[in-house]
């Protein structure tokens, strides 16, 4: 990548409602805090393990999730804080897991990689790469059997098509027509395998267009864009009731986790890409079609902190899960199910 | 009275019970529609209950294997068949990543509730690829439930109890026992229990405890011990996880000897697991060492004389036994 030039950043005009507008900004901006919040934490040992952080990439969960819907269902991957949070689960669930703490949204027992959200339908946090992909094959035909209007959203990374399940979910989803939108978020690097080492096909759209289904490439870095596009594929799945698939072109200005050295990239292509930056790039659009002021940017800003700093507090008072928990819900208690 | 039934009919009435009442259940698999199931334990359902609902799949364990277990989270109830279980070694990483951890992981949200059943086990002259009994290996995982039914009411009544489980249950059928024959009682059972052993021939000498295609070769085995006077108790695992460590340790304290018959390779086997347990448990009630017939650890030849050298068989059995009782064979 670093020997092409990026495109520069979409400078068009926004076409939105300024509430909405503002909306999607603070959403991206509350990812963007929390996360950054969450590597200091990270380097303080208050969040410990595997910690994928989303940085770079927010405008793609800022524009699709809200093309999405309250009945349909979300998987996810180990890179899913952003997902989560717009998907509606609380901050301080979401920092509190982080935290391994007992209010945490998975009561501390799946950590950053493994978020979940029931009454959300917020199915994880799958930590296993292209392990997501069946799991939403299943969500949604058991939507299709069951005539219930809902899309199933997948997100994944471009590494996963590397996985036999990618097309394996393909190859399902587009035989039986099902409900299913495919949101391969490409940032280029599966962990340090640079996209052109590891597929012999790059062309990612191709791939999923050999199964029959419509795709689209979109500006990973535009959230406009990411809505839009995300918009009319879920339309498409919806009134069809058949599979779409897009890929995100983004890309992760952090390391993979917090154990790499990031000996694969150089510096300047990770400045290149952090020109095309989703939250000033936007920001910066509505600035100059009079949508937004400096001192609302500020005010956008602070509230994200404000509600980070509190969700921190969150965490922090949260108790632990007692030791005598170990061995609750191994399987489903008799009476809960 | 029961009425004479094949195992494989046994298996295909509880699949009819079960697609008729409740509609979420639906079963997919490769080949389980129009071609009938591999073992035929399917045929004619997709006449009686439509493609939606005997749904076959392209060759993609992993993909459909995994497609079940979202499916149960979206609500329905699958059962899912895999052909063998050499085959669902491509799916494995669903069955342990995903349906066994996800309940405990999500701090106890989601419950999955799908069946997978497959053939397990050698005997066929299918060589190396098609003749494993890698049972063992989805019992070492918490929250997973495995069953082997190895009798026609087992066969029958098993798969209810499964599918009203909310949590992944795995159901190996043997393969050498789908044109076994046996009585099935005419009463309905009140309850189907899939958390116990059962005593399927009563003995006080020797506890051969074993489980799926090894139970006719056990019955074998202690018949033959009988007429040379060692009374042998034959246990029936029946539910490899959670092991009922009760009904074993009774009737190892009973017999005071036991011996153990599993089809898998006997290194970190079921088998292992069990003589483990007997030993942690029951170490003061034994009157001699722990015994245990496997499969020889070879890949399962093709040829038919080196395959049944490779199995246990109730020959191998009787030798153990009478080895253990300290009788000249």
């Amino acid at each position: 990548m670093s020997d092409s030039p990026l495109p520069a950043a979409s400078a068009g005009a926004v076409p939105w409602e300024t509430s909405f507008s503002k909306a999607v900004l603070g959403d991206m901006l509350r990812i963007r805090r929390m996360e950054e919040r969450a590597a200091e934490l990270y380097g303080q040992q208050k969040i410990r393990g595997f910690l994928h952080l989303y940085i770079g990439e927010e405008a793609v969960a800022g524009g699709a999730m809200q093309a999405l819907q309250a009945p349909d269902n979300v998987v996810a991957t180990y890179r899913e804080h952003g997902h989560a949070l717009l998907r509606g689960v609380p901050m301080n669930a979401i920092m509190a897991e982080m935290y391994g703490k007992a209010l945490g949204c998975s009561r501390g027992r799946g950590g950053s990689m493994h978020l979940f959200d029931r009454s959300r339908r917020f199915f994880g946090g799958q930590a296993i790469v292209g392990g997501g992909l069946p799991l939403a094959v299943g969500l949604a035909l058991a939507d299709k059997l069951s005539q219930r209007e809902a899309l199933t959203a997948c997100f994944f990374g471009e590494g996963a098509m590397a996985e036999g399940a990618f097309h394996e979910s393909m190859n399902l989803a587009a035989l039986w027509q099902l409900p299913l939108l495919f949101c391969c978020e490409n940032n280029l690097y599966a962990m340090g395998t640079a996209l052109a080492r590891s597929e012999a096909q790059p062309d990612l759209c191709a791939k999923a267009a050999s199964y029959g289904v419509s795709t689209e490439r979109v500006d990973g870095m535009d959230v406009v864009a990411a809505h839009t596009a995300t918009q009319s594929a879920a339309q498409q799945v919806r009134e069809r009731c058949v599979p779409v698939f897009l890929e995100f072109q983004t890309y992760r200005f952090r390391a993979h986790s917090m154990f790499d050295p990031e000996l694969y990239r150089d510096k300047q292509e990770v400045q290149a890409w952090k020109q095309r930056g989703p939250i000033h790039s936007f920001s910066a659009r509505l600035k100059a079609q009079g949508s937004l002021t400096e001192q609302e940017f500020v005010a956008l800003d602070a509230t994200a902190k404000a509600e980070v700093e509190s969700a921190v507090v969150f965490a922090e008072a949260s108790p632990w899960e007692p030791v005598a928990d170990l061995w609750r819900d191994v399987t489903t208690p008799s009476g809960a199910a | 009275m029961g009425r004479r039934i094949s195992y494989r009919e046994a298996l295909r009435e509880g699949l009819r019970e079960a697609m008729q009442a409740d509609p979420r259940v639906f079963l997919m698999g490769e080949d389980v529609g129009r071609y009938g199931g591999s073992y035929a334990v399917s045929k004619g359902l997709l006449e009686e209950f439509g493609p939606e609902r005997i749904r076959d799949t392209p060759l993609s364990e992993l993909g459909f294997v995994g497609a079940g277990i979202g499916a149960a989270l979206g609500g329905m109830r699958p059962i899912v068949e895999v052909m063998t279980v050499n085959f669902s070694l491509l799916a494995l990483d669903p069955i342990v990543n995903t349906a066994a951890m996800l309940r405990h992981m999500s701090g106890g949200q989601f419950s999955v509730p799908v069946v997978i059943r497959m053939a397990t086990g050698a005997g066929r002259q299918v060589a190396a690829q098609h003749s494993n009994s890698f049972e063992a290996w989805y019992a070492h995982v918490p929250g997973l439930r495995v069953l082997a039914p190895a009798t026609v009411e087992d066969a029958r009544w098993m798969l209810r109890a499964a599918l009203a489980d909310p949590d992944p249950v795995l159901i190996f059928e043997h393969a050498q026992l789908y044109n076994s024959e046996g009585e099935l009682p005419e009463s309905e059972p009140l309850t189907v229990d899939i958390g116990s052993a059962r005593v399927r021939r009563s003995g006080t000498d020797v506890s051969l405890i074993t489980h799926g295609g090894s139970l006719p070769k056990a019955l074998q085995a202690a018949q033959e011990l009988a007429a040379q006077g060692v009374s042998a108790e034959v246990v029936d695992l029946r539910v490899l996880r959670p092991l009922d460590d009760a009904t074993i340790m009774a009737s190892v304290r009973k017999c005071r000897r036991a011996l153990v018959v599993d089809e898998a390779w006997r290194s970190g086997s079921l088998a292992a697991e069990v003589m483990a347990r007997i030993g942690e448990q029951a170490f003061f009630d034994l009157d001699a060492p722990l015994a245990r017939v496997c499969s020889e650890e070879v890949p399962i030849p093709y040829a038919r004389h080196m395959e049944e050298a490779a199995l246990p068989q109730a020959s191998k059995i009787v030798a153990a036994v009478l080895a253990l009782m300290g009788v000249a064979a």
